[in-house]
């Protein structure tokens, strides 16, 4: 499935590397892409192409984090509550936004929309709270922006890219969770 | 005093991102230029007399580092960019490659020809989707302009090619030996030095590892030269650093400055003090591997010599502050969550350790605490000192053993019941 639907991108990827397992991390991104989450056709695939032991490549695979084994919602909502981010209060944060999905941590909401989970540093420290949905950021949280950016995803999907680390001064109602 | 923006040159000029503007305003490319009429060994002198040190965390002698790499080498070279930014507390790199990518890339293509490097990977984080965006039309800018491809600049001799690689989420892959496992497309687990990188690295090709803001900062210094760096910062720390300040303050954000800035500095005057009109308890200066200092060290200049005497470390740039009423056993069990989730299993003392260490923080942080937890936990990371086969065990240990050298009292109070009274951290990720 990956090789007929981006047969030129997996070739492009497998240029850059003078061994074709190198290509595995960035074809993994593709597959997960291309069947939605990492599944066994996926993982052999993957496999095939760079002619790898689907052992081999399913180890991998899961010593990083933003690889999927299990199906996932259409936006994965990865929340911040390292230390840096918790110290502001981006634990209560997020415990809010678990009450607006009216989910727990690590599950898929019943309509296939959502997947939430907290997740270690994202490098945005000085604009906690901070999520990621399909890996774009959203800084500045608070649950009225939660609440908004939800509905949005539900409506209009995700809007367009840009940069972040717009810092803001904080105010009385800065979050704090303490 | 005053912000100095070397790095962060978008904070003054608008849409540095686009080629067009990095040419007529920043005189892009113009330093690639020139040293493509210098030989290798005289890059490396210019930005070994600069004294740039290496801005990810050891703080290396850049220009000494690009001096390891062998001369007159048949095959590939290879430079590895790490811009794996996961360091908690540090976002500097983050902010670069979204607004200032081709200053990088000037720099990537200079460092690139001092160590007579073949190719270039950017091995940056998988969350970073914008910033590798910005990054990849930087560098297709940088071939269709001539920069980048065969004949780097016209030069037939120099040839180049940068490719982003993504990775997936795991702090690990920081450490460079790990990056390079990572990059071949195995477990990112460290490796055992020597051999170091430069001899034998990506593919047992010599590499160098850089970091962003270590490259961002050449083109400028090759423009000006060395004694221009020399201006700001320290005798043995020149130049500026990105400060990323985050926690308990009234402005968190990015300060670029001197690095003979102070934490007082930095801290009260640039981040506007201690929010909610508390007092400061504690601060980490680099990150969060740098173990915690107090008010006793606030004069302290910012640069990596000064904090090392201090018994901690510059390490990323990461500055995370604490207000008074910051308990410390949370602190530490906040950090100790992170290291045991990003431990990558390979040495025991850092699996088992970390283990440990979380068990017995999560005992007091739920009111378990039994009589001794404070002295076991003492114990186990004093096992670790020393024994973790790279820095994140270490880490890990100095974390916890730093924090209770200046508040051991706050881990003292749990026991007989004594629970957190504020949100009790959840445990480490469930999911993986």
């Amino acid at each position: 499935m990956l090789l007929e639907q981006r047969r030129e991108k997996v070739e492009e990827i497998l240029s850059h590397y003078p061994q074709k397992r190198a290509a595995l991390m960035p074809m993994l991104y593709e597959a997960q892409e291309v069947y939605g989450y990492l599944t066994e056709e996926a993982i052999r695939e993957v496999a095939a192409i760079l002619e790898l032991d689907p052992t081999e490549v399913y180890s991998v695979s899961e010593f990083y984090s933003l690889y999927y084994h299990k199906p996932t919602g259409k936006y994965i909502i990865r929340f911040c509550t390292d230390m840096p981010c918790a110290l502001v209060g981006a634990e209560h944060a997020y415990q809010q936004l678990l009450n607006l999905l009216g989910l727990k941590n690590g599950e898929t909401s019943a309509d296939g929309l959502f997947t939430v989970e907290h997740c270690v540093c994202l490098a945005a420290c000085a604009t906690a709270p901070v999520l990621q949905v399909n890996r774009q950021f959203f800084e500045n949280m608070t649950e009225a922006k939660m609440r908004e950016l939800l509905e949005t995803l539900r409506t209009s999907g995700l809007p367009e890219d840009g940069p972040v680390m717009k810092f803001q001064p904080r105010t009385a109602d800065t979050p704090t969770g303490f | 005093m005053e912000q100095l923006y070397l790095i962060c040159r978008h904070r003054e000029v608008p849409n540095l991102h686009q080629y067009e503007t990095y040419i007529q305003k920043e005189q892009g490319y113009q330093a690639l230029q020139q040293v493509l009429k210098l030989s290798r060994d005289e890059v490396i002198d210019i930005v070994k007399a600069s004294g740039l040190r290496g801005r990810g965390g050891a703080g290396f002698p850049t220009g000494l580092k690009w001096s390891f790499m062998p001369k007159n080498v048949q095959g590939p070279v290879y430079l590895v960019i790490n811009c794996a930014e996961g360091e908690p507390g540090t976002f500097g790199n983050h902010e670069i490659i979204e607004n200032n990518p081709h200053q990088l890339i000037e720099g990537i293509i200079i460092g690139c020809y001092a160590i007579g490097a073949t190719a270039a990977y950017i091995y940056h984080r998988g969350e970073f989707k914008y910033g590798a965006e910005m990054m990849q039309r930087a560098v297709d800018e940088a071939y269709k302009q001539g920069w980048l491809g065969k004949k780097v600049g016209g030069r037939e001799d120099v040839s180049l090619d940068i490719y982003l690689h993504p990775e997936a989420s795991a702090y690990i892959c920081g450490e460079e030996t790990a990056q390079l496992n990572s990059i071949e497309g195995y477990l990112g687990q460290p490796r055992l030095k020597p051999p170091f990188p430069a001899q034998s690295g990506l593919w047992k090709r010599p590499t160098t590892v850089n970091n962003v803001e270590t490259l961002a900062h050449v083109p400028a210094i090759i423009r000006n030269g060395p004694a221009w760096f020399r201006q700001w910062g320290t005798e043995k720390s020149p130049g500026t650093r990105v400060y990323c300040v985050s926690g308990h303050v009234m402005r968190p954000g990015n300060y670029e400055l001197p690095m003979n800035v102070t934490a007082r500095e930095l801290i009260f005057e640039h981040a506007g003090g201690i929010w909610k009109g508390r007092g400061l308890k504690g601060f980490i200066p680099g990150g969060v591997s740098a173990p915690i200092l107090t008010n006793d060290h606030l004069d302290l200049p910012l640069d990596y010599d000064s904090l090392a005497g201090a018994g901690s470390m510059g390490g990323s740039g990461g500055v995370i502050v604490m207000d008074d009423q910051t308990d410390m056993a949370w602190l530490a069990k906040k950090m100790v969550d992170f290291y045991s989730h990003e431990s990558c299993g390979k040495c025991s003392p850092c699996r088992e350790g970390t283990w440990w260490q979380k068990n017995l923080l999560d005992r007091m942080m739920t009111g378990l605490a039994r009589s001794g937890d404070v002295e076991m936990l003492e114990m186990v990371s004093e096992q670790m000192a020393g024994t973790c086969f790279c820095p994140l065990g270490e880490s890990s240990q100095m974390v916890v053993l730093g924090a209770m050298k200046y508040f051991r009292s706050d881990f003292e109070r749990y026991g007989q019941g004594k629970a957190y009274d504020g949100v009790i951290p959840m445990s480490a990720i469930e999911h993986h």
